[in-house]
């Protein structure tokens, strides 16, 4: 689904990604984890098109298609989701407005009907069920006034209403209290575990692994992926620390 | 009024295009609007054509008057407010002026508070693309005697392009000394961040512009009679925009 291939990318002329490779397939979840500075966040803004990310060498290719050839729109058009470590506050543009807008502007780009107010609010209320946020959240200013774990949870209900094929999920735990990273993980494997969807979580811990259980673990240091294996490296991460894996 | 063609150097004509002002020359005389005690008056005004309006406005003791404006059309759009307030009459402007191309559009008011207890309050909200100027000038004046004036003006503007201009004075002439004056004034662009965001979620960059200057627009019509017609007419010229 998703092939990184020799990555490399520089933000403010500074290089973060120095050679990144990884493949993934329809049906799995990978984890990245690594130290701070390590390029996890860049690389979830450089997959997800972020002006200011610049990619000067290798390739990202998304179902066949140059991923990195395509506008940030047309990324989410093709099915790609990127939950942000940081939910921005759009205050005036209300989460129902903004979603609906959203999703029926991918369904247009994609040849599909744009659903009516009425078929919207139907799946919006079936999502927010989901991740236990109220809908009256939803008719609230995007993020406006939302705690951290609130945020979060509102990514996670975005991503089932837009219902993806492809979620990278930048540090979607950090921020969240015990129970709401429950939900937040129920939510994942629940949207996001199907044989035709796959998800990259990027994170620091070890804990919301517990709850979506990765198929592959990355770890990434000074740009570049320094070792791949099972869950069981996120569990030698966590005993170990990055210090030692990485070296 | 205005009996001689004005000049850059008044002041309530600094910004304006005086070339256009000079064509338009002489202005009719102003339109003149009187409330009495007691009464209730409310309209909606379009500029769409590119005119100079002059409006006075008197509001009787007790007197309620809501104007909505939406400034968008011509070279040059000027719409000009003289209003008297006597006591405990309420003022109450919401405004909008949008503009692109060359376009300069202006907002000019004087609140005059001559008896006391009257309130007044005037929100404005420009969005400015390509080489446009948007100017408002808004003078509030509290008379010696009026006191527990409450006045307050809002006043935001956005810039699309670094090339557009946004002038904003808000000013205050206070000879009482029991009153509240607000006065509130900021100039800014739109969130690159937000923007990211929006079109992360697949909404096109053009959309996603539209959708903030949508929601930094809106407010300004609230209570109209026909604030959805306005909206309409509002985010119609916004679309032109982007």
């Amino acid at each position: 689904m998703l092939t990184i291939e020799n990555l490399h990318a520089t933000v403010a002329d500074k290089p973060i990604l120095k050679g990144l490779s990884l493949r993934i397939n329809a049906g799995e979840i990978h984890a990245i984890m690594g130290p701070n500075g390590a390029g996890k966040s860049t690389l979830s803004y450089v997959l997800g098109g972020r002006p200011g990310y610049e990619v000067t060498d290798g390739s990202a290719t998304f179902d066949g298609a140059d991923l990195l050839d395509m506008e940030p729109h047309e990324r989410a058009a093709a099915g790609l989701f990127l939950g942000f470590q940081y939910p921005v506050e759009i205050p005036g543009v209300s989460n129902v407005q903004f979603l609906r807008e959203a999703l029926n502007a991918q369904r247009r780009a994609r040849g599909e009907e744009p659903l009516s107010g009425g078929e919207f609010l139907k799946v919006a209320r079936e999502k927010a069920a989901l991740l236990k946020m109220d809908m009256d959240m939803l008719k609230r200013p995007v993020n406006v006034g939302f705690s951290g774990g609130e945020k979060k949870r509102n990514e996670m209900v975005q991503m089932g209403i837009i219902d993806p094929k492809l979620a990278i999920l930048d540090e979607t735990d950090s921020g969240l209290d015990i129970d709401a990273l429950r939900t937040v993980g129920d939510g994942i494997n629940s949207i996001m575990r199907r044989p035709d969807k796959a998800v990259l979580l990027i994170t620091h811990y070890q804990r919301l692994l517990d709850y979506v259980q990765p198929d592959f673990v990355h770890v990434l240091a000074a740009g570049r992926i320094v070792k791949s294996g099972g869950p069981e490296l996120a569990r030698e991460l966590e005993a170990h620390g990055y210090a030692e894996i990485a070296a | 009024m205005v009996t001689t063609l004005p000049s850059r150097r008044d002041e309530a004509w600094r910004y304006s295009d005086i070339d256009a002002v000079a064509a338009a020359w002489p202005l009719p005389a102003p339109e003149s609007i009187i409330v009495p005690a007691g009464g209730k008056f409310a309209r909606a005004l379009v500029q769409d054509a590119g005119e100079i309006r002059q409006i006075e406005l008197v509001l009787g003791k007790g007197a309620a008057a809501a104007l909505h404006v939406l400034n968008i059309g011509g070279a040059y759009g000027r719409i000009e407010l003289a209003v008297t307030l006597h006591e405990g009459a309420d003022f109450h402007l919401g405004a909008a002026q949008i503009g692109g191309g060359e376009q300069n559009l202006e907002i000019i008011t004087t609140v005059t508070h001559a008896e006391p207890a009257a309130t007044s309050r005037q929100v404005v909200r420009s969005v400015l693309g390509g080489t446009a100027t948007g100017t408002y000038l808004g003078k509030v004046a509290v008379a010696r005697d009026a006191q527990q004036t409450d006045s307050a003006q809002d006043v935001k503007a956005m810039l699309l392009n670094r090339s557009a201009t946004a002038n904003a004075k808000p000013e205050l002439e206070i000879y009482a000394d029991d009153v509240k004056c607000a006065h509130g004034c900021a100039i800014g662009e739109l969130d690159e961040q937000a923007l990211y965001y929006l079109q992360s979620r697949g909404i096109p960059p053009g959309e996603a512009k539209k959708l903030m200057l949508q929601a930094f627009v809106a407010g300004v019509f609230d209570g109209a009679e026909d604030a959805e017609k306005l909206q309409a007419l509002a985010l119609a010229k916004l679309g032109e925009l982007v």
